[in-house]
């Protein structure tokens, strides 16, 4: 199981200040599957996923142990080149979080981050990921008007087609669909199912239904501590552990 | 690529903490260069002259280097300043904060804060040519250079700083607190005054110190319109001499630098600044205060 | 009308009543300022007076000197308080982590916008013109006014940072930018309106004073067009100033003219800025 994951992690504790946000926590994460991490609210769902790509290093007082191997590649080490970790593990964050510039400009961005300029090969870029973000069909006429005139369903899938634009091996969604509608929900659940062809996907989310539907794994996470995780369907047939029958059986949560 | 990817970017930060590094080299300046010059001139005037003195005469024959002339002048024409403004401010930001539809204040609020957009030179303008002359038709002994014009007009000078923030702090009266007065059976009359004005007393406190500090460290306005009379008394419809008209009257002059006549510029510019800043800091603190609420 | 009950009682009618009046005196101040100005120097508003000299007969004497000597210092003082107060801001809000020494930092900013402006004045005689011997000069003018209204632009400058939402921030890192990309393609762009608006305000702020240029020993009288860095100069303010304290009425017309120039001029820098705002708002929309 371990030497198949794309990702493994071993006793990873975040440290907010004197918070203690993540609580040794170890998992592995088989490649190109979907991994659907559950839990109550503030139990640390968002701050593990923040910990693969090192966004917490951007907030004052984080601190991180343990280790995180991507790849075989370990994260948490010094000499790791975080922006090119970044590149290789895209996020896609709950609010959809499009720059106020044209749609192409979006997904080109973080090709142009790493230098591209050739205008032929950025469009046939930006074309690939809105492609593969479902978006093509949609929005091909409007590349050069504001992404903040696209409708909530396609900003978050633009957000999704601008990581993409990068070639990611990895995509971390932080509850993707919790801002949108059913219909703009059901889009982008379709999307993701079709992506794990190409990318491993980690997905947190509030929604136990979706995780059953869309997830391989499935991570239950508990007061900064993961629980249990294991198969989809063994969590929500029958978890070894109480506290998960309990959460996912709707006794509290 | 990379490598001048890499300078760039060192570059870059290390000219944001040049750039940041030069407000601390201004107020290390501010206080080096006040305080050598005062030093220099305390070698030759001795302290308790300049603060026992009552008499200013430093570019006479007969020199003595009492501040209190400048400063009475310069507390004068302030309070008449805050006499104006700050009971104006309180009672329009009232009405804007409590009265007045959002949409009405929206339009009025820039409109005064046009006020702070002013140039000096014209309230000293305003305060010599429109407004002495004016109050000379029903106060025949209002001198032609006078503290009470000079400190009128200071007052419309300031009013837009007193006015915003007294504004921003009654907005910050929580509307539970308003509610909770009513639920009381309180009049919309009481509730103002007994529970919003008192809950942005702070707010309203720190306007007046700020506005105050304002006042002082105007030059302008009192260099055009108040005089240049350093005598103790508090007269307002005689000439008085700020601090900040001394340092501009023989600025203007021909008092050769490096002279003791010339140090005395700094010795009451650190006055000046010393006294500003404690205004502006018992502003800050009490902001400070009013923000962590 | 927020809340309470809708008809007001006699004391609440005499109350906002005073209100009124107070927020129209004040209203009407402002009219009367401005009035007085346009009244009297709408006269002067000719060739002769915009394109003439100082002299000692008033209805002969011009402002062109100070008009230019206003122009270069305004130029200057945006060339370099601007550049070097957004740097500042970008220290402060990006480079800067919270701790003590942004805390001492931010009260020292706060402090210096307060300082009196003839202060400023004293300590421009003492650095520019005394210790780098730059003379009584446009550029030791310029410097001095520069140092003054830096805090204003550092302050506003990084309101407007604080504007730009952290999730854009959040996205452009997780897209493998630097802190520097960041900075570059994101925070700069889209806090330029407001860093915009903040800094044409300190630049009204900057043409409208004279205290310090004062006090740097900005002639009152310059009968010549100012031809460098070096040269000494005037402005619109000073000039104002000089004619003001001439006994003479005729002369207080010609402050009231040099004062509508000052005030016309304040507007159009104004609107340039808002022009400008404007745009480039529009452009951002757009991307």
């Amino acid at each position: 199981m371990e030497e198949r994951s794309a990702i493994v992690t071993k006793g990873v504790s975040l440290w907010y200040n004197d918070f203690r946000a993540l609580d040794s926590v170890s998992i592995f994460i088989p490649a190109f599957s979907i991994m659907a991490i559950i839990g109550p609210s503030g139990c640390g769902k968002s701050s593990f996923l923040r910990c693969l790509n090192r966004m917490n290093d951007l907030i004052d007082g984080a601190k991180v142990t343990g280790s995180i191997k991507i790849f075989g590649e370990e994260v948490l080490s010094t000499s790791c080149d975080v922006v090119e970790l970044r590149r290789r593990v895209g996020m896609v964050f709950q609010k959809s979080n499009p720059f106020p510039k044209t749609v192409f400009e979006n997904v080109a961005f973080g090709l142009k981050l790493k230098g591209i300029r050739d205008r032929e090969f950025l469009l046939y870029k930006v074309e690939k990921s809105l492609r593969m973000a479902g978006l093509w069909d949609e929005i091909k006429d409007r590349l050069n008007h504001s992404a903040l005139d696209l409708s909530g369903g396609q900003q978050q899938r633009l957000c999704i087609a601008r990581a993409l634009a990068v070639d990611p091996s990895v995509l971390l969604m932080d509850e993707p669909a919790s801002a949108l509608d059913p219909k703009s929900t059901a889009k982008i659940e379709e999307l993701i199912l079709e992506l794990k062809k190409t990318v491993t996907i980690i997905i947190v989310t509030h929604n136990l239904q979706q995780a059953k539907r869309i997830s391989d794994h499935c991570a239950f996470f508990l007061d900064g501590r993961c629980e249990e995780f294991g198969p989809t369907a063994k969590i929500f047939g029958q978890p070894d552990k109480q506290s998960t029958s309990d959460y996912v059986f709707g006794k509290f949560g | 690529m990379w490598l001048f990817r890499k300078t760039t970017r060192k570059a870059f930060s290390a000219l944001c903490f040049f750039s940041a590094s030069v407000s601390i080299l201004t107020t290390a300046s501010i206080i080096l260069f006040l305080f050598f010059e005062t030093l220099e001139f305390f070698k030759e005037v001795p302290m308790t002259e300049f603060f026992l003195s009552t008499t200013w005469s430093p570019l006479f024959e007969k020199k003595e280097f009492g501040i209190w002339p400048l400063i009475t002048g310069t507390l004068l024409t302030s309070m008449i300043a805050l006499i104006v403004a700050l009971p104006t401010g309180i009672l329009i930001s009232i009405f804007f904060s409590e009265v007045v539809d959002r949409k009405y204040r929206r339009l009025l609020k820039p409109t005064l804060e046009l006020l702070a957009a002013i140039p000096t030179v014209v309230y000293g303008y305003f305060a010599l040519v429109v407004l002495t002359p004016f109050m000379q038709n029903f106060l025949p002994n209002l001198q032609s250079f006078n503290a009470l014009s000079a400190g009128i007009v200071m007052g419309l000078m300031i009013l837009p700083t007193i006015l915003s923030i007294s504004d921003d702090s009654l907005q910050n009266v929580s509307h539970n607190l308003r509610l909770a007065g009513y639920a009381l059976g309180a009049t919309r009359l009481q509730v103002t005054f007994f529970i919003v004005v008192p809950a942005a007393g702070s707010g309203i406190f720190a306007a007046s110190v700020l506005g105050l500090a304002r006042a002082i460290g105007e030059t302008m306005i009192v260099s055009i319109a108040a005089g240049q009379m350093p005598k103790l008394h508090f007269n307002p419809l005689e000439a008085v001499q700020t601090m900040t008209a001394y340092i501009a009257q023989v600025s203007l002059g021909d008092t050769p630098y490096g002279s003791l006549e010339f140090r005395t510029v700094f010795a009451v510019a650190t006055v000046l600044f010393i006294l500003t800043l404690i205004l502006n800091f018992l502003a800050l603190k009490l902001k400070i205060s009013l923000n962590s609420v | 009308m927020r809340f309470g009950n809708k008809t007001a009682t006699r004391r609440e009618l005499i109350f906002y009543a005073l209100c009124l009046i107070v927020t129209s005196f004040a209203l009407t101040a402002l009219l009367i300022t401005v009035g007085a100005i346009v009244a009297s120097g709408a006269l002067k508003l000719n060739l002769d007076f915009l394109l003439g000299f100082p002299s000692r007969k008033a209805e002969q004497a011009g402002i062109l000197p100070a008009l230019l000597g206003s122009a270069y210092i305004i130029f200057l003082v945006a060339v370099v308080s601007v550049p070097i107060g957004v740097l500042s801001a970008l220290f402060f809000e990006e480079y800067l982590r919270n701790g003590p020494i942004k805390k001492m930092l931010d009260i020292n900013l706060k402090t210096l916008a307060g300082v009196p402006s003839i202060v400023y004045g004293l300590i421009g005689l003492q650095i520019f013109v005394r210790t780098f011997d730059l003379g009584r000069s446009i550029l030791a003018g310029a410097l001095t006014i520069s140092l003054l209204i830096l805090p204003v632009v550092v302050i506003a400058s990084r309101e407007a940072i604080r504007q730009v939402p952290g999730s854009f921030r959040e996205a452009s890192y997780a897209l493998g930018a630097t802190k520097f990309d960041t900075i570059w393609r994101i925070v700069i762009p889209f806090s330029l309106p407001g860093i915009i608006t903040g800094s044409i305000l300190a630049l009204s702020r900057a043409i409208g004073e004279a205290a310090p240029l004062i006090c740097l020993g900005a002639l009152t009288y310059v009968a010549f067009i100012p031809d460098g860095l070096f040269s000494p100069f005037t402005t619109l303010p000073i000039q104002a100033f000089n004619w003001i304290s001439r006994p003479q009425p005729e002369f207080h017309q010609n402050a009231a003219g040099a004062i509508l120039i000052l005030i016309i001029l304040l507007l159009i820098v104004n609107s340039l800025g808002i022009l400008i705002r404007l745009k480039l708002q529009k452009r951002l929309n757009l991307g």
